[in-house]
């Protein structure tokens, strides 16, 4: 019985495949809405989280300050190489340190110019931000100790600088001071806020502060934690040792403050969770804009076929297996404009995450509710037309013309 | 008569009443009626006689709203839509003035439609609704739609279609009315040979006589009371 059913509701589908076509243009619509916004959603999601890891996922920065975010507040006492060294000493989950302290300058080759961000810092700085070098070296232990002027370059300012040139060796202006190229480092691109990742100079600390700050003050120090466990033991140690440094009294509110990528990832992971639940609901009100479509032809064809469901009602026919032939039929047109549907809405998102270079994953449960919705929007806008193919009365039935 | 086998159909007393109060319409008035088994009964009568109301009681489509109706002995006044339905289905069959096939639909699968209800396996239903088509004369026509057939074709169809089960009782609603007089010989010499040969029960409602001249038995309608009932020798 059920199979007759199904081959019944098929063969009535394919009598009129356009008008079932444009029945299903809603779910197909609709599903593929859903999944493309939530797919893509996801997308999102993923990239900004990547961009962050890529900052380094168990990073730690403190600055002076007790803003959150924005730099250096007034009045603040600056970090100094010693605190930076006490982290270094007494907060035993932490792997690298690397204080740095930075500034917006102009920096000149042999006919170029370029404004950017000078960065002083350590070696460990690298590791810590994880910046990897495409061509030289790091410093050596005579630069770090601020000998003969030496910098590493960010790839942007390399090509502003040089071009397609080979930089290493070369020497250029940052700011007043006269320095060597050592190495350039990889690539790392925009992050998820539009910010070029490769635009800085770096050079060893104690040459910036003694030629270019002329003071022994430190803007941040970033420092790793040995595993992401552990991050949030080394923030307060982090913030205890801080105080005590800084002689703040008991109550006293923080003059620096503490960042932690992590937090910072977690925080905007969620923004774009709850956008693509948002943007995700938006869709599903179309698969229900869908049913309606399905539920107004499955009522025409209802009245179309009064006479076939008279024949049938005299042939002998149970009230409930009228009601489930039309159902089947309302749920077959669903379900096929639901795969429809995914199809279209998986090309569509793999498509879309390409031009705008989201990670493409797709969420196995997505494609699953989709799917699911759409067999439920059959089901109900079905359910309708069905009992009143169900309900007629098989004299005035036959006698429809 | 001194038949006492049990009749196929007992109407007693029957009953259908629509409207109430001064609009009241008396369809069937106290209605009387015994069919038995292997008869051929023409049911006549003018239009608003009752004859088709009583044709949709016999053939479980309406029911009474008073009286009681025997069907192989079991009333069936008090049953359910649905009963009423798997009667239709296991001791019923049908043939409608308007054919009544399904359109876009090949003879062969107008036919099997009361074996799909059946739950008959495919395999079988396809020989069974094959070989009823060939009985009525319609073999190597399976295939041909409604639109394809003539009104003639078509109704032989639809009588395959009624045949296809095996029914206790062929109910026929004015199945000449849309056909010429060749043609509705020739249907109506159809059913006298299921009539003769296969000793089914068949119902024919019809205005015509030469089409009820082919019946057994006479059964004349009038303002919802039966009032003459004539049989013509001996029921075969």
């Amino acid at each position: 019985m059920l199979t007759s059913t199904l081959g019944m509701a098929l063969r009535e589908i394919r009598r009129n495949v356009l008008r079932s076509v444009l029945t299903t243009l809603g779910i197909v619509i609709g599903v593929a809405a859903v999944i493309m916004l939530v797919t893509l959603g996801q997308g999102a999601t993923d990239k900004v989280t990547g961009d962050i890891a890529k900052m380094g996922v168990n990073m730690l920065t403190v600055v002076p300050g007790a803003e959150r975010r924005g730099g250096a507040s007034v009045g603040a006492a600056p970090l100094t190489l010693d605190d930076a060294r006490a982290i270094r000493q007494e907060i035993p989950s932490v792997a690298t340190v690397a204080p740095s302290a930075g500034r917006g300058l102009l920096v000149v080759s042999a006919n170029q110019n370029w404004s950017t961000t000078v960065t002083g810092c350590t070696n460990d700085y690298l590791s810590v931000r994880d910046l990897r070098l495409a061509v030289g070296r790091s410093f050596n232990e005579a630069e770090a100790q601020g000998g003969s002027p030496a910098c590493v370059l960010g790839p942007t300012v390399r090509s502003k600088l040089f071009g397609q040139g080979d930089p290493l060796d070369a020497s250029i202006r940052v700011g007043k001071v006269a320095c060597r190229v050592i190495g350039v480092t990889e690539a790392k691109g925009q992050n998820t806020f539009g910010m070029d990742q490769d635009d800085f100079v770096l050079m060893p600390l104690t040459t910036f502060q003694r030629r270019i700050l002329g003071s022994r003050d430190v803007g941040a120090i970033s420092m790793s934690a040995s595993t992401e466990t552990a991050i949030p033991k080394v923030k307060t140690q982090l913030a205890a040792l801080m105080r005590a440094r800084r002689k703040l009294p008991e109550g006293a509110p923080d003059d620096f403050s503490v960042r932690d990528m992590k937090e910072i990832s977690e925080t905007l992971s969620s923004v774009t969770g709850a956008l693509t639940a948002l943007l995700g609901a938006v869709a599903a009100v179309s698969l229900v804009v869908g049913g309606i479509g399905i539920m107004n032809i499955m009522l025409v064809s209802v009245t179309e076929r009064t006479r076939e469901i008279g024949i049938r009602l005299a042939i002998g026919a149970r009230a409930y297996e009228v009601l489930l032939q039309f159902l089947v039929e309302a749920v077959m047109l669903s379900l096929f404009g639901g795969v429809l549907g995914m199809m279209l809405g998986l090309v569509g998102s793999y498509a879309a995450g390409r031009a705008l270079s989201f990670p493409f994953r797709v969420l196995p449960e997505v494609v699953v509710i989709a799917f699911a919705f759409s067999f439920l929007v059959g089901v109900g806008f079905g359910f309708f037309p069905a009992r009143r193919a169900a309900r007629m009365n098989p004299i005035d039935a036959l006698r429809h013309e | 008569m001194t038949d006492t086998a049990a009749p196929l159909i007992a109407l007693r007393d029957v009953f259908k009443i629509y409207g109430s109060g001064e609009s009241e319409v008396r369809a069937l008035d106290g209605v009387d009626l015994d069919i038995r088994t292997g008869e051929f009964v023409a049911v006549m009568g003018p239009s608003g006689s009752g004859k088709s109301t009583c044709m949709n009681v016999l053939g479980c489509l309406d029911r009474p709203t008073r009286g009681r109706y025997l069907f192989r002995g079991v009333d069936l006044a008090g049953a359910s839509l649905d009963q009423l339905a798997l009667v239709r289905r296991h001791y019923l069959g049908f043939v409608f003035q308007g054919f009544n096939l399904l359109a876009r639909t090949t003879a062969l699968e107008n036919v099997e439609l009361p074996l799909v209800y059946r739950g008959v396996p495919t395999v079988e239903r396809r020989r069974l609704a094959a070989k009823a088509l060939a009985d009525v004369g319609l073999g190597g026509r399976e295939l041909h739609t409604p639109a394809e057939l003539s009104g003639g074709q078509q109704q032989r169809v639809a009588i395959a279609r009624a045949m296809v089960s095996e029914p206790s009782l062929l109910l026929a609603d004015e199945p000449t009315g849309n056909l010429d007089t060749a043609r509705k010989h020739e249907i109506m010499r159809l059913l006298r040979a299921l009539n003769d040969e296969r000793k089914i029960t068949i119902v024919v409602v019809t205005h015509e006589s030469d089409v009820a001249d082919f019946a057994s038995r006479t059964i004349l309608f009038r303002d919802g009371r039966i009032e003459r009932d004539e049989r013509r020798g001996a029921p075969s």
